[in-house]
């Protein structure tokens, strides 16, 4: 690793160059679709004045069902935001190269998700204002207080980790974007620090990159543990479980690879990347979704099947609820098409074909947000002593269109993030594809 | 039945607090402690020939005398009343029982509550449930307060130490620092604590007369905070029973002191030994399984003095 020289093909870094960059920019098109997400973010920013103004009462949550969507919601954008902590921690400290053009765009998908994690969890609070009250007199028993840090945390080495390998890119950038506006020029030239292509900074490059990579493993590993912990701290039925931080974070790998490919799909037919984001690739892409939906359903053959075979009171209730009840249709929708049947289909490689892998990520996604929902409602909705006395949209959940509003917007507040990144740099790292083969097998990053 | 029942009440009230004990120690003095630094210069005064003195407890708990001209009651402000609120009262450990056998559902304590509490008809800091253990045995009604446990998981996830635990055992909830993420909602086992999901029942009342946020009470209500039982604290410290142990008109509640084992009925005014009463009654607490340690302990519903409730529409 120390002895790493970096060799840069000149004819290769022009043809990389060249490809990578065009689609970089603010186009009609990509001015267009920002105004549109603009229009509805705008829309739900208004839904969320309302519930401001008039207190929760507006969202379908009551003392029985104290979280709802929010929380839901919230606990998928963090799982999506781990997909940075798998690509680039443990699968490029393993030292596979095949990584090498999703890095970048799996960061991207960290630091949107974080970031927009953050601002979904504050449209939950009933004072949001008193924000700070978390600083200024935060106890460190409580889980939020450990969710906060390892969130922020996350967020930044995210940040770094998506910054730091674009500095070669943005020199190289710099010198072959005749047609780019002055700002932007003059971000990049800020952003690049006066890079030359000293195999010096290269060298400093990688140990730094490869600090935050070892340091972004245990981060990611406690954000979703923590997360997981909001719910399984607590004495109720269906989050009482002691595997509830491994379940999650496995679920948390799921629902990030699905976000990927997703991604790259995209980035491969819209930026006409299939040059660099080639079959073999979501054919890798594939396989590692197989691997973590195999995972996965270990988990939640344990956190299903145990309680049901004990059927112990309130556990039936629970499980009962989920297999046959009210729940019983997202219940088994996520389970099946985003669990069950990818991780049969993946294994034959006609699935993990880009078109098809896009669709089955497609399935998977959604059913990821489902199953966050199934995780925090029906266990609200049975406390351990009876709801009396009380009119029945009180203890039965119903999101309300503003709920719904607030959380399409997280999602567009999300989709602008990573819009705007994607086109304001490079999606994939130029410098890495033009390095010459040789001498990069044990290379990390 | 149920105005006679206040009625009632109000009769036992009076005699209660002639016939009792010196059941809880009277703090109505505790207010002239922030005049003290008055009464030093005071003493200089020509006043203070009259030589009538009084003994008054400072803040610190020195007894002094300062001359009776100089005493003036002081209107205590919010900061003072949550300092002096997140205390609590030296050498208490308030403790309630609640008799099932003789709980008719009258739904007193209830309205007193919300009453006192300011809350909106659907926020019960008390509640009374249909309960039913088992299929062959008959239900019961259970009023169900706030447990107050001497281990509250509320407590523990609270990241602002908004809700917290006092030295007497009261279990309150500061509304002026609360942030409203309801994790002590998910984490209480019992169901016992209430969001302002909107504008407090008596918001308007707030908006011609404003009042200082008196934490002992959690009034006034506040929109987008939590709310909870407080066993009425405020009425603690002046040496009151608590709202709904003096509105039951059927003897179930007993409240008291756990250091002086003792408990009185709030209806009755009747003071009785606290082991004694869950010795013989085979008084047991809510969930034990869950090391909450409540506060509050149940005799269970023999020989009752009801007809058994309709079967209760468990979980709904």
């Amino acid at each position: 690793m120390s002895g790493h020289n970096i060799k840069i093909n000149k004819e290769k870094l022009d043809k990389v160059a060249k490809d990578i960059l065009k689609p970089v920019g603010f186009g009609p098109g990509f001015l267009t679709w920002m105004s549109f997400l603009t229009m509805a973010l705008l829309a739900c920013i208004y839904a969320y004045v309302i519930q401001y103004q008039k207190g929760l009462i507006v969202t379908g949550m009551r003392d029985m069902v104290s979280w709802g969507m929010y929380i839901a919601n919230f606990v998928f954008f963090v799982a999506t935001a781990l997909v940075g902590m798998l690509i680039s921690g443990v699968i490029g400290l393993l030292g596979y190269t095949w990584i090498k053009p999703i890095t970048r765009i799996a960061e991207i998908i960290a630091v949107a998700f974080a970031a927009v994690a953050g601002l979904v969890i504050v449209s939950d609070m009933g004072r949001p204002e008193r924000l700070l009250n978390v600083f200024i007199h935060g106890r460190v028993q409580s889980p939020i207080l450990w969710d906060v840090t390892v969130v922020t945390t996350y967020l930044v080495i995210s940040t770094l980790l998506y910054l730091l390998p674009l500095i070669p890119d943005l020199a190289i950038a710099r010198g072959r974007m005749q047609n780019a506006p002055k700002w932007m020029m003059k971000l990049y030239e800020i952003l690049s620090f006066k890079w030359t292509h000293h195999p010096k900074q290269y060298k400093l490059l990688f140990k730094a990159t490869r600090l935050l990579i070892i340091l972004v493993i245990p981060t990611a590993f406690a954000i979703h543990t923590v997360t997981s912990w909001l719910l399984a701290v607590n004495s109720r039925s269906g989050w009482d479980s002691t595997i509830f931080g491994p379940y999650f974070l496995t679920g948390a790998f799921v629902t990030g690879m699905a976000a990927v490919i997703i991604a790259v799909f995209f980035f491969r037919n819209n930026y006409k990347l299939r040059d660099y984001l080639g079959e073999s690739l979501f054919d890798k892409m594939g396989k590692l979704l197989e691997f973590v939906c195999v995972i996965y359903f270990y988990f939640n053959l344990n956190e299903f099947v145990v309680p049901a075979y004990k059927m112990k009171e309130f556990d039936a209730i629970h499980i009962h609820e989920l297999f046959l009840g009210k729940h019983a249709i997202m219940f088994w929708f996520s389970q099946i098409f985003g669990l069950l049947i990818p991780m049969v289909v993946l294994l034959w490689k006609p699935f993990r074909k880009p078109l098809p892998l896009f669709i089955i990520s497609l399935f998977v996604l959604v059913s990821a947000w489902l199953k966050r929902y199934i995780i925090v409602i029906p266990t609200m909705e049975h406390p351990f002593l009876p709801v009396q006395n009380l009119p029945h949209e009180w203890v039965v959940y119903q999101p309300t269109i503003i709920e719904t509003a607030v959380t399409i917007g997280s999602i567009i507040m999300g989709l602008m993030i990573i819009s705007v990144l994607a086109k304001l740099f490079p999606v994939i790292p130029i410098w890495e594809m033009a390095e010459e083969e040789e001498g990069t097998k044990t290379k990390i990053i | 039945m149920s105005s006679d029942g206040i009625k009632k009440n109000e009769l036992d009230k009076q005699q209660g607090k002639n016939s009792r004990r010196d059941f809880m120690r009277k703090l109505g003095l505790l207010g002239v402690a922030a005049t003290t630094g008055a009464a030093t210069t005071g003493f200089k005064s020509e006043e203070s020939s009259s030589s009538e003195y009084v003994k008054v407890l400072t803040s610190d708990n020195k007894l002094v005398e300062i001359p009776k001209s100089q005493v003036k009651e002081v209107k205590l402000d919010t900061d003072a009343l949550q300092t002096r609120g997140r205390i609590g009262i030296e050498g208490k450990r308030w403790v309630m029982v609640i008799d099932l056998a003789k709980c008719r559902n009258a739904r007193e304590c209830v309205k007193g509550c919300q009453e006192h509490h300011h809350l909106h008809p659907y926020q019960y800091h008390i509640n009374t449930l249909v309960m039913q253990d088992n299929p062959q045995s008959a239900p019961y009604n259970m009023p169900k307060p706030c447990m107050h446990c001497d281990n509250p998981p509320c407590v523990s996830v609270c990241p602002v130490d908004a809700t917290f635990k006092r030295q007497d055992g009261v279990v309150l909830i500061d509304n002026e620092r609360c942030i409203g993420c309801r994790f002590c909602m998910a984490a209480c086992p019992y169901s016992v604590r209430v969001f302002n999901w909107e504008e407090p029942f008596q918001a308007q009342l707030y908006k011609e007369e404003p009042m200082e946020y008196d934490v002992e009470m959690n009034v006034p209500q506040k929109k987008g905070t939590v709310s909870k039982c407080l066993f009425s604290a405020d009425c603690l410290r002046d040496g009151e029973l608590p709202t709904c142990v003096r509105a039951c008109p059927n003897e179930v509640f007993y409240f008291g002191d756990q250091n002086e084992d003792a408990v009185t009925n709030g209806t009755t005014r009747e003071t009785v030994v606290l082991s004694d009463l869950l010795e013989k009654n085979a008084g047991y607490r809510l969930m034990e399984e869950l090391g909450t340690k409540p506060r509050v302990y149940y005799l269970p519903p023999k020989d009752r003095v009801f007809e058994a409730p309709e079967k209760p529409d468990n979980h709904h």
